[in-house]
Formats: structure tokens, C-alpha cells, sequence
């Protein structure tokens, strides 16, 4: 038969029909292969399981090498619901002491959570007891999918300084959305320095690659082990409370509300930090943490906040003491200027009540006695009479606020805890606000000059301006931990910081403090053995009873102490702030308790000032 | 001495193109099958309890094999073209009674250690037997209905038993065959019309989300490419281009109605506006054919009328007809549905497998899909997810363009033969390669629904890589003697 050259044409769409179809191929392999990453993903996480190791978190040492908080192991029952295939679901109850209703709920829990998927390790069961995670293991290759993941729980030798340490908790999702390091079921540190020396402490997480055939058999480890990580421990910390100052402190506070702060001066670290009322750092740990965590929530006593740092109250008479140094480096007193006080402050209708010494009175006598007047007069000179010297009352003001804001007040100090409260100081803008420019003067405003008014500090604030004047001049920002192992602590941390006050003006009111011990508010503080210096508030409050307040430091020359109290509707400075600050003072520094002065402890231990607060219990 | 000459001529004509190209194809997929089966116990290639050894030792008996059908005289085949199809195809048939059971198919003839399918020899047997038919003094299936369904005949038999032995995938691949009766002479209409439905088929069942003039928008589609396809029949087929604008004018026209009508709010449903424009275009057509004699546009008349029929009957049958794990399983392929870990689990694995490759691949024996066996059947159909995923892009488009190449030089082949014994008998083969290489690489890539034909030279397997080295071997072998019919 002859070709038939029309047919032979053919060849060519038969040829070019197979040339399509491959290039159609090539270029869904293109969009496969190159385009489109993310298959590799899907093959990783199918052939890989990586197995999360984790890393002891960093011990809490106190700073005379106490172990205050230490690890305890726990086990949770991880599963990865892809990889479960049927199993004795009895067999697991069992075992892990559930009943068929709750393993049931568990799994809705589980799939409810937010962030659930079916390919990543799901927390099925918390904090195994080291019986039934025995048991468990014994039998968990029966159960396809479920694995056991060791975590940490936090333990703590002591019952105090729960507000200082914090806790941990499990992460959150938002945890997990802000910081890649988390997985769901991982723990952060929560309040306290678990939470700000977090990065410090948990370390980081080591893994083991794992190689999974498709029936979910471990075939090895990947390249034996060349890519996996080893976990790094966190790192320890040294902590520069003195935890049996501190459970001392917080046991003269029991039943009253208010705080107690102590500074070494020199270097800035915190002796003790209590709030109170306070808890056990024990409640927050381990399976009963969720139910323990809403009851101290709900508490009307609020022992989660920590009013050490965020309480903001009225500094009262301890205030006096940075206005006697304003006012002797502004050279409005010198020590022999003299104001008139019978019986308080009197201006233009304006009283401020005081109470009987002699007059008139200079600065060091009017710290002793906590004259009222003699710093109102003083405020009125600084903000009325130099206009000359300052152009306006507004100027005056600024200048004023402006050395405060040096001390430390208005602002935070920048503690070494997740969260403090800056006070409040006015400015000259403020007060235009609420008065109109120009149309307020010393008058107007005159209660801030003894700590009163507008005027707001935390008691960490009133402990620096108290460790201010230890030093005499300079302070060291107030921190709680003192060395981070292997790592050096930051120069926030070390570095002093000068108020704009001149050194001697400091010498001058810690005479008038150290007068105050001797002959004036603070003679309850008065031991025998040290040379304490004080200074007493009696803050006025709109919640009842005054605040009982008090700041001082030991010993007078070269002081190793300075602290502030202050408790919420106790009365006067002297009843319940000198006897508290003074214990703590004696206890540091003499590590015990003079036998006269034991019924003082006693009474302290024992008073109430709580039901004086306002606050119903229920 | 005559014998030595011929055996000297014969070797001098081998196309040793295609020769490298096989034992390239060979080797490569002796090594992809030592990938495949290779587990981390690390066991021997040369082991012939594992896969790869096995298919070593297929392999090395392939090329004696080949080397014996070169020595046999060319003549031969097509003298004993109809004996060796008959004897095949009384083959199949005990096969269907003796075979085991294996999941089902009965298409396994076991001796000893070693299992045979006859289904795969049929190939060659049919080839040859087509061959033989198209070579008969005057034999042409151009304009001659007869002669086509002879030859269809030929090649529905081996079909309709190999269904019966329930391989259907198996049977799938003799429709190729429709591309070499193409090639004789049956009219390109056939071929297109069976792309056309095809591509109805997808379109219609894909695209069912959304609702176009009140019709599922894989309809609409359809609809449109009825129209476009109608244009397109008038204009290169009928070649009456004035009609063809006229009609394709109307339509837009049409359409631009549609449009501002529902601009204002006055919507048409779309099955009563496409069957009454392409009527109207119709009976526009047939007032032409009147007039002109254009006996050709009754074509596009009636293909136009036999689309709309058929986009019914598919919509019907797969409501109506289908059962729900066969729907299911049609729409997992067109992507309609996810589902990764029932039906559509292979495909996915596989899809990973290569996906995961890249560009340049994890290389040799590093590829995790594979070796920890999430693809299943991945030394049969599913080996060139080895070749994606451990050569990457690089290695998978270079084995599509071997597979193109050799296709292309069996097609070259074809066409040099001087009788239409050896060029039936070629393109059957190219028919069969070209099959084998879109179905199995379109369903290891997700294109094509999954049915399982193995991928030639590379599967595992002793039958298959036999039966594609009969199919090679004696094409090889009557290609290099189409000289001595000159001689004639």
C-alpha cells in the first residue's frame, strides 16, 4: 500500500499532543517542587517527631545562699491525636485513675482549646504522680499516639515572699503567639521575678529528631543524633532578700494591710519586700494552681497585688524629709531660719492643723517633731516669695518638682519586678488645669508639703528616699536579685544615681531623723544597742482610719538598713510604722530581738489593723 | 554464512538510540526500586528476597531476552502475528480461571517463586496482530466503518477479558490504541469528541460552588465552550468564515443583552438562554446548508445538539446513577474534595513525596517519604515519587523528557517503516508508552484519577518490564530489517 503523505501529517499532532502533555507535567512538577515549599514541611513533619527536651529551670538562692525555690519533676501525658489509633481506652483510664466520662471530656476539652491541632503534641493529662507515671510507662506502647513529657514544678522551702518569687503557669495562647520559644503546654513564670528574670530562668529547650515510619514506629534517630539539641539549664539566681528577715517582716504584718520594704543602702538591693496580707507560694503549684489562682483572685484583700511597689498612698510625714532638703538647696531656710507654728499653718483662711511643741522652730527640730507648719511655711516661701528668683509660682513648682523627680518619685525606679507603679508628683500643667494658669498659688496647694494632697508614693518609693539619705546623697536603683549565674547584673542595677540635692543638706535631715529617734515622733525606735534614725507619717486617707507609716534607717553612720512600713488604716505613725520599721532594723542588724523590747513584737504580732480597712471580707 | 550476514545487518540497523534510551530506563529503575525498598536495616541490593534484587535479576533476564528477539527473523512476527494473538487471548481466558485470588484481580499465572501476567503480553500479541490486519492487500479504515470496527474488534477483546480478570487499569491502556487508528486514517472528529467530552466532564463536576444566570459556573463554562467550540467547527472544519462571524457575532450580541438586562435586575436562567441561542444559531446554520450545500455543517449542528445532550446525561448520571463512594471518588480526583487520609491518602503522600524534593532532591537514599513508606505502592505505580523526591525537580523533568524522547523516536520509527505491518505495529507501541507515561505520571502528580498502570521500565515488576521489552525488542527488530523489503 502506498503512503498516504496526508495521514503521515498526523505524526505531527500525535507528537505535538505528547510534547504538551510533558511540558504540562514539567510545569505542574515546577509549581511542586520549586514554587511551593511547603511539601517539605508536610514530609518533615511527617518523617520527623521532634521531641521537645526541657531544661531544669534556674534555682532561687536567698542572699545568704538559702535554697528558696527548687524543681520537682512532674510528668504530663502528651498525645498527638493523628497518631492515635485505637487502643483499651479502659486500660488508660485505668491507669491513669480517670473514669470513662472523663477521658471522654478531656478529649472535648483538648479539642476546644484554642491553637488544638491534630498534628502537634496535645496535653492530655497534668502532673502525673510518680506511681502512675510508672505504671504508665510500663504500658505506653500499647497506647499508639500518647507520651509522657517531663516538665518541672516549682517547690519552695519557704512560705514566704510569694509576691517577690511569683509562680509559674502554663502559657498562654497569647504567650505562644509573642514568643516562638513557647509550645502549648509549656510554663512561664508568672508575677514576680518568674516573671521578669524569665529568659534567665527556664533555660532553653533542647530536642531529640526523631525518624517516624508511616505506622508511627520510632526508626532511630535522625543522622544519629547529629542535629539534636541538648537543653541548656536555666541559670540560678541569687536573690538579695534575706528570707528569714523577710519572714520575719511578714509575720509582724500578718492581719494588717500595707507593706514593708528594706533597702541595704549601699548597694540597692532589696532585703525584704512584703505586702501584705500575702500567701503561700505553695498554693500556686501543680494541679490545684487554676482553682487556688481564682480563689487569691477573688479575694477582697487582694494578696496578688503587690502594694510594696503598686500601691500608691499618700507619703505623709516621711515626705517632710525631701522638703527639708528642697528647701535647704533651693537656700530658701538655712538652719537658723525660723517659722511660727502655734498650734499649724495659718494663711489666708487657710489652717493646717499641728500638734504642741515649742515655737517658733527651726529644720532640724520640725523633723523631729514633724511640724506641719514649719514646711507649709517653708513650700509658701519657696513657691510665693521668690518671684524674683523663679519668675512665677508655676516656675517655683517646677523646680520643686523637679528634685523629686530626681529622688525617685513620679516616675518608676525601674525595679527588677514585672510590674511597679510610678506614684504621682503634679506638675505646674496640672494644677493650670484644674485651677487656670495663674490662678493658684502655695495656698492652693499647700498639703503636698507635708505628704499629703495630690501627692502619691509607693512604698518603694518612700524606702529609696529613706536609703537616699543613708547614703546621703545617691541612691542605687532598688533590685531584688543580686547575681544571675555565670551572667553579670545589669548596670541599671549597679550604677548610683544623684538627686539634685547637694550631700550635706542629706547630713542635715539625717540629724533631724536621728533627733526624731532620740526626743521626738520615733522614740519607740530607739534601741539601745543602734543608732536608728526615723521619721513617722500619718497620712490622711479618704478609706477611714489615717495611715500608719513609717522610714528610717540604722545605724546613723555608715547604715546598713533603711525601710519603709506603712499600713492602711492602723492610726498614727507611731503605733503601728515605728514599731514594725524598728523590729525589722533590730532583727538585720543584731539578728534578734532585745528582751525589753519583746512586747512590742508581741503586740505587733498579734494586733489586727485589718478590720479598721473598710474592707468586708464577704 | 547467509545466517551470519543477516545477523550482521540486522545488528548494523539496530536503532541504538533506543537501545541507550532502554537501558538507561533500566538501569535507573533497578536503582529507584533499591530506593524505594530500602529500609533502614540497610539489606543487600543483591539480595533476592527484597525487591530491587529481584528486579535485578528480571532486569539482566531482559536483555537476554531482547538480544533473543533480535535474532529472530523480522518476518516471523507478522507471519505468526495471528497465532501469537490467538494463543494470548486463550491466555487470559484460562488465567481468569486459574489465577489466585489477589485482592480481587484474577490476572496472575503463578509458577513457583515467580508470578506472570499475561495481561501485559497481550500488548505486544495485539500490536502484532493489528499489524498484521493493516498490512492485508487494500485494508484501510479511511471512510470505511467496517474496516474500523474490525480493527477495534482486535484490540476489544483483550479488554472485555482483562476487565473480566477485574485489572480495569490494565484494560484502560488498549484505548491508546484509538491514537494509532487516528494515525490510519480514523477521522480526528472521534479523537476530538472524546476530548471534548472529557474536558465537559471535568469542567462541569469542578466548578459547582458558585451559580452563574442560575446555573452551577462549570455549566455556564460548558455552555460557552459549546458555543466556542460551534464557532470554532464553522470556521476551520466547514470553512465557512462569513457564517462563522455572523453566529459569533449573534452570540456576542446576545450576551451583551443578557448583561444589561440584569443590570437592571432582570435576570435570565441560563439553561433556557444557552438552549435557545445555540437553537436559534442552529437552525441559522441549517437555513445556510440549504442555500450553500455545505453538507459539513450539519457537524457542528449536530455536535453542538450531541454537547448539550451530553452535559445533561453527565449531570444526571452522576446525581442519579453513581453511588456515593464512586462520586466521592471522582471528585478527591478533580479536588473538590480534600480528603488526606481516605481515597485520596496515595495521592497526597505522593504529591508530599515530590513536592518535597525541590530542586535538586535529598538525594540518593535520603528521601524520608519513601524510605519510611508513607507512599504506598511506591515500588509499583508510585515510583517516580522516588525520582521526585530524592532527584528533585532536576531528576523527575529529566526522566519526563527520556520518556518524551523515546515516545518521539518510536513515532520516528514508525514512520520510516515501509510497510503498514511494521508502522501499525510501531505506533501500537508508541500508543502504549504514551498511555502509560500521561496515566501514571498524571496520577502520581495529582492530574489524573488514580489508576494503577505501572510506569514502563521503572515499576516493579518482572511481567511489565518483560511485556515493554517484547513491545521494544521487536519493533527494535523489524526496524532494522525494513530494508530487506526493498530488497524485495
Amino acid at each position: 500500500m502506498r503512503k498516504d503523505y496526508n495521514l503521515e501529517k498526523r505524526k505531527y499532532i500525535i507528537g505535538g499532543f505528547i510534547l504538551l502533555i510533558t511540558i504540562v507535567y514539567i510545569i505542574r512538577l515546577f509549581s511542586l517542587q520549586v514554587a511551593d515549599n511547603k511539601y517539605k514541611d508536610y514530609a518533615d513533619s511527617n518523617a520527623f517527631l521532634r521531641r521537645t527536651q526541657y531544661p531544669s529551670r534556674g534555682l532561687i538562692y536567698d542572699r545568704n545562699d538559702n535554697l528558696v525555690v527548687y524543681n520537682q519533676p512532674a510528668y504530663d501525658v502528651m498525645m498527638i491525636p493523628r497518631d492515635v489509633h485505637e487502643f483499651d481506652t479502659l486500660d488508660l483510664c485505668n491507669i491513669l485513675s480517670i473514669t470513662r466520662e472523663q477521658f471522654d471530656q478531656r478529649i472535648n476539652e483538648m479539642k476546644s482549646r484554642r491553637g488544638y491541632s491534630k498534628y502537634t503534641p496535645q496535653k492530655f493529662v497534668t502532673h502525673l504522680s510518680a506511681e502512675d507515671y510508672g505504671r504508665l510507662q510500663e504500658k505506653i506502647y500499647r497506647f499508639p499516639g500518647f507520651y509522657t513529657q517531663k516538665r518541672i514544678l516549682r517547690q519552695y522551702n519557704y512560705t514566704a515572699a510569694a509576691n517577690v518569687l511569683g509562680n509559674i503557669r502554663e502559657v498562654s495562647q497569647g504567650d505562644i503567639d509573642n514568643d516562638n520559644y513557647y509550645q502549648s503546654g509549656d510554663y512561664c513564670g508568672d508575677l514576680g521575678i518568674e516573671k521578669s528574670y524569665e529568659k534567665y530562668l527556664r533555660g532553653i529547650k533542647g530536642q531529640e529528631i526523631l525518624i517516624r515510619d508511616v505506622h508511627g514506629r520510632i526508626q532511630g534517630r535522625y543522622n544519629d543524633g547529629a542535629h539534636d539539641i541538648a537543653p541548656v539549664s536555666g541559670k540560678n539566681l541569687k536573690i538579695s532578700i534575706d528570707i528569714e528577715l523577710q519572714k520575719y517582716a511578714e509575720s509582724l504584718m500578718v492581719n494588717k494591710i500595707g507593706a514593708v520594704v528594706a533597702i541595704e543602702p549601699e548597694t540597692g538591693e532589696i532585703l525584704a519586700l512584703v505586702s501584705s496580707p500575702t500567701y503561700d507560694p505553695r498554693l500556686l503549684v501543680g494541679r490545684q494552681r487554676g482553682k487556688n489562682y481564682l480563689a487569691l483572685r477573688k479575694d477582697k484583700y487582694l494578696p496578688l497585688f503587690d502594694r510594696a511597689l503598686m500601691a500608691t498612698y499618700p507619703p505623709g510625714s516621711t515626705f517632710k524629709t525631701s522638703q527639708g532638703a528642697i528647701l535647704r538647696e533651693e537656700g530658701i531656710v538655712n538652719l537658723a531660719t525660723t517659722y511660727p507654728c502655734a498650734g499649724g499653718f495659718r494663711s489666708g483662711g487657710l489652717k493646717v492643723g499641728c500638734h504642741a511643741h515649742e515655737s517658733p522652730i527651726t529644720l532640724k527640730p520640725a523633723l523631729r517633731t514633724s511640724c506641719n507648719a514649719y514646711f507649709c511655711w517653708g513650700l509658701k516661701s519657696l513657691i510665693d516669695n521668690h518671684m524674683t528668683k523663679y519668675g512665677s509660682h508655676a516656675n517655683a513648682f517646677e523646680v520643686w518638682k523637679n528634685h523629686l523627680v530626681s529622688m525617685g518619685f513620679g516616675y518608676k525606679l525601674g525595679i527588677d519586678m514585672p510590674s511597679e507603679s510610678r506614684g504621682f508628683l503634679p506638675n505646674a500643667k496640672y494644677y493650670d488645669k484644674i485651677y487656670g494658669v495663674g490662678r493658684w498659688s502655695a495656698n492652693t496647694i499647700i498639703s503636698i508639703a507635708i505628704g499629703q494632697g495630690e501627692v502619691l508614693a509607693t512604698p518603694l518609693q518612700i524606702a529609696n528616699l529613706s536609703a537616699t539619705i543613708a547614703n546621703r546623697g545617691w541612691f542605687i536603683t532598688p533590685h531584688v536579685v543580686k547575681e544571675i549565674q555565670d551572667t553579670v547584673i545589669s548596670s541599671d542595677y549597679t550604677e548610683k544615681r544623684y538627686p539634685t540635692i547637694n550631700s550635706k543638706y542629706y547630713e542635715e535631715i539625717a540629724e533631724g531623723m536621728r533627733m526624731a529617734v532620740t526626743g521626738g515622733t520615733c522614740r519607740l525606735a530607739n534601741l539601745e544597742s543602734i543608732e536608728v534614725c526615723g521619721k513617722t507619717g500619718t497620712a490622711q486617707n479618704p478609706h477611714g482610719r489615717d495611715h500608719s507609716a513609717f522610714m528610717g534607717f540604722a545605724p546613723y553612720h555608715n547604715p546598713k538598713i533603711a525601710v519603709c512600713v506603712y499600713v492602711q488604716n492602723a492610726g498614727f505613725g507611731a503605733t503601728f510604722g515605728v514599731p514594725i520599721g524598728s523590729l525589722v532594723i533590730e532583727k538585720y542588724l543584731t539578728g534578734k530581738i532585745a528582751p525589753e523590747r519583746k512586747h512590742i513584737e508581741q503586740r505587733m504580732l498579734e494586733s489586727n489593723t485589718i478590720i479598721y480597712s473598710g474592707v468586708k471580707k464577704h | 554464512m547467509e545466517l551470519r550476514s543477516t545477523n550482521q545487518s540486522t545488528f548494523g540497523n539496530i536503532d541504538w538510540v533506543t537501545v541507550i534510551i532502554y537501558t538507561i530506563m533500566v538501569f535507573s529503575g533497578v536503582v529507584c526500586i533499591y530506593t524505594a525498598s530500602y529500609d533502614f536495616d540497610g539489606a543487600s541490593i543483591f539480595s533476592f528476597d527484597e525487591f530491587s534484587g529481584k528486579q535485578m535479576l528480571w532486569a539482566g533476564l531482559s536483555f537476554v531476552l531482547g538480544m533473543f528477539l533480535l535474532l529472530i527473523d523480522a518476518r516471523l512476527y507478522e507471519t505468526y502475528a495471528y497465532p501469537i494473538y490467538a494463543g494470548i487471548i486463550l491466555l487470559l481466558i484460562i488465567t481468569i480461571f486459574i489465577a489466585p485470588d489477589v485482592k480481587g484481580s484474577h490476572s496472575w499465572l503463578v509458577f513457583g517463586p515467580v508470578s506472570l501476567q499475561p495481561a501485559e503480553f497481550a500488548k505486544f500479541a495485539t500490536a502484532l496482530a493489528l499489524g498484521k490486519m493493516f498490512s492485508t492487500y487494500g485494508f484501510s479504515i479511511k471512510n470505511n466503518v467496517g474496516n474500523l470496527f474490525k480493527a477495534m474488534l482486535l484490540f476489544m477483546m483483550p479488554i472485555v477479558i482483562i476487565i473480566m480478570q477485574n485489572e480495569t487499569g490494565s484494560a484502560l491502556v488498549y484505548l491508546s490504541l484509538f491514537l494509532m487508528l487516528y494515525r490510519e486514517g480514523m477521522s480526528g472528529l472521534i479523537l476530538f469528541s472524546a476530548l471534548c467530552a472529557v474536558t465537559y466532564f471535568v469542567v462541569a463536576l469542578k466548578f459547582t460552588e458558585t451559580m452563574v444566570m442560575g446555573i452551577p459556573s462549570g455549566e455556564f463554562a460548558v455552555f460557552i465552550l459549546i458555543m466556542v467550540i460551534m464557532v470554532g467547527l464553522i470556521w476551520v472544519y466547514c470553512k465557512q468564515h462569513s457564517l462563522a462571524r455572523n453566529i459569533a457575532l449573534g452570540y456576542m450580541a446576545s450576551g451583551i443583552i443578557v448583561f444589561i438586562l440584569w443590570l437592571f435586575d432582570i435576570s435570565i436562567n441560563g439553561y433556557i438562554y444557552f438552549i435557545s441561542i445555540i437553537s436559534l444559531a442552529s437552525i441559522y446554520c441549517f437555513l445556510h446548508m440549504l442555500r450553500t450545500h455545505a453538507s459539513r455543517l450539519i457537524t457542528a449542528i449536530v455536535f453542538a445538539f450531541l454537547s448539550i445532550g451530553f452535559l445533561f446525561s453527565v449531570n444526571y448520571a452522576f446525581q442519579h446513577v453513581l453511588q456515593d463512594h464512586q462520586r466521592n471518588r471522582i471528585l478527591i480526583t478533580l479536588g473538590t474534595i480534600e480528603d488526606p487520609q481516605g481515597v485520596g491518602y496515595n495521592v497526597n503522600q505522593s504529591i508530599i513525596a515530590i513536592g518535597s524534593g525541590g530542586f535538586a532532591g535529598k538525594g540518593f537514599l535520603n528521601g524520608t517519604q519513601t524510605k519510611l513508606k508513607y507512599v504506598p505502592e511506591q515500588h509499583t505505580d508510585f515510583i517516580f515519587c522516588t525520582i521526585g523526591e530524592e532527584y528533585g525537580f532536576i531528576g523527575s523533568t529529566l526522566t519526563l523528557l527520556l520518556f518524551l524522547i523515546l515516545i518521539l523516536r518510536i513515532i520516528t520509527i514508525a514512520e520510516r517503516q515501509p510497510t503498514a505491518f511494521g508502522r501499525v505495529y510501531a505506533y501500537c507501541v508508541a500508543s502504549y508508552f504514551i498511555i502509560h507515561f500521561v496515566i501514571n505520571i498524571g496520577m502520581v502528580i495529582g492530574i489524573c484519577p488514580v489508576i494503577g498502570i505501572p510506569l514502563p521500565f521503572f515499576s516493579y515488576g518482572g511481567s511489565s518490564l518483560w511485556g515493554f521489552t517484547f513491545l521494544l525488542f521487536i519493533l527494535l527488530r523489524i526496524d532494522a530489517s525494513r530494508r530487506e523489503h526493498h530488497s524485495y
